[in-house]
């Protein structure tokens, strides 16, 4: 049964087909409205999430489906102890499809063992997001018409910030890239990525404390918020938190093309005075990533034989 | 200083210095009944000095665990005083059960009975990592 943990567990022609699903869906939504009809997918969020739980759900209503699951652990049965395994080896008698968030790095994997149904992370703590990636990915093809010759700077939390290591993944698979890794010392990208990616793959890299600095070279700017989920110390979150504030004065150095993104949710890294740039897309990221969301749900859903 | 030849058992060759005693405690031969001997620093022409583990009975040795530790280390399985078979050992590229990861954020923690997966992710530097978390063995 195939499940998608990790954005490489898809291949650069997987994205490719999963991008040109994603602009048919957009330029034709009424072939696809009733693709999953009489299907389930069920949402196991055992973290708070808005975006990814709420997208995961618009994604499958809009393909005809129907959607089950809860939104916290508290009121799932992990909270009188049930283990990941036994969890979706129950859920997978009742939907077609999990998408599943966890606090504990590799819970989907298990999950994805146990289960008879495909799994889809939705995110496990600090590890993987891949449909965040992919989400990213899609509006990147969309706003820069493809993948190769980009340079592109990630600012912010590059320790625990899941979607950068994702996206650093994802993006090494094509040719022409080049990263700005923007950050505060100790939010540094940890140094298996930069070895076992960068370097590995020959990728030329900058590592600076310098947004501005970096700002006229980029073809994109992945903003990314401190996450005060993943600090066990309260003072190191408030003293890092707000290293970098992205304002249309630090906009003025940057290309006339080149295009913001950020994961969602901002706190304050992103002033508001921004939203109204033309180069702003990160409130596209959301909306492609249903796009993203819609397509990956029937693929997986069309390779285990259930549409 | 002499230990006697054994019979029926094995012997744990060419271990690298130092870790005769982790393979040791990881093979859990103390909870054995028989005579086991732990040799450290013994001269060795090949690696200069060398731990050896000789077990005086039959057992099997878990090989993924004794390359993890050493892989340089020979297993030799002896029977009425003979050598009958040397296996030589490499890096696994997998380890069940081996060892536990030790980040406090991975599902590995807290899940019961689940299996403990490290794969081989540098073989030069000799690096595993957790199938869930990604972490760095130690």
């Amino acid at each position: 049964m195939r499940s998608i943990i990790d954005i490489l567990d898809l291949s650069t022609d997987e994205i490719a087909e999963l991008v040109q699903t994603a602009q048919d869906i957009i330029a034709k939504p009424a072939d696809y409205a009733e693709v999953c009809h009489g299907k389930k997918l069920a949402t196991l969020f055992f973290e708070p999430s808005t975006r990814t739980r709420l997208s995961f759900e618009a994604a499958m209503y809009e393909l005809g489906g129907h959607v089950i699951g809860f939104s916290e652990a508290q009121s799932s049965s992990a909270a009188k102890g049930e283990s990941v395994a036994d969890t979706v080896k129950t859920v997978s008698c009742y939907a077609d499809i999990i998408a599943m968030r966890h606090p504990k790095e590799g819970a989907p994997l298990v999950a994805s063992r146990a289960a008879s149904v495909p799994v889809i992370n939705a995110g496990d703590g600090g590890h993987n997001h891949p449909t965040q990636t992919m989400a990213d990915l899609l509006t990147i093809y969309r706003e820069k018409g493809g993948f190769e010759n980009l340079t592109i700077g990630v600012c912010g939390d590059l320790k625990f910030g899941r979607t950068v290591h994702s996206l650093i993944n994802a993006m090494s698979r094509y040719k022409g890239l080049k990263m700005y890794l923007i950050s505060p010392e100790e939010l540094k990208v940890p140094s298996y990525v930069k070895k076992d990616v960068l370097k590995k793959k020959g990728i030329p890299y900058v590592q600076t404390t310098d947004l501005e600095g970096a700002m006229p070279e980029l073809d994109v700017l992945y903003m990314t918020r401190v996450q005060r989920e993943r600090f066990f110390n309260e003072e190191d979150y408030l003293r890092l938190k707000d290293s970098y504030i992205l304002t249309p004065d630090k906009m003025k150095n940057a290309k006339k093309d080149m295009i913001v993104m950020h994961p969602l949710p901002r706190v304050n890294e992103i002033s508001v005075a921004i939203d109204d740039d033309p180069r702003a897309c990160y409130f596209k990221q959301v909306l492609n990533g249903k796009y993203m969301r819609m397509a990956l749900i029937m693929k997986l859903l069309k390779e285990a034989g259930t549409i | 200083m002499n230990i006697d030849s054994i019979q029926n058992g094995i012997v744990i060759d060419h271990i690298a210095a130092g870790n005769g005693m982790k393979l040791y405690e990881l093979l859990e031969l103390d909870k054995l009944d028989c005579s086991v001997a732990l040799l450290r620093n013994v001269v060795s022409q090949k690696l200069g000095k060398k731990d050896i583990i000789k077990i005086d009975r039959e057992f099997d040795v878990n090989l993924d665990l004794v390359g993890f530790v050493s892989p340089e280390a020979t297993v030799v399985v002896i029977k009425n005083g003979e050598i009958v078979e040397k296996k030589k050992l490499d890096l696994p590229e997998v380890l069940i059960n081996v060892i536990r990861c030790k980040n406090p954020r991975c599902i590995s923690m807290t899940e019961q009975e689940i299996v403990h997966e490290f794969r081989l992710s540098d073989r030069e530097n000799r690096v595993y990592r957790c199938v869930y978390c990604e972490t760095k063995a130690n």
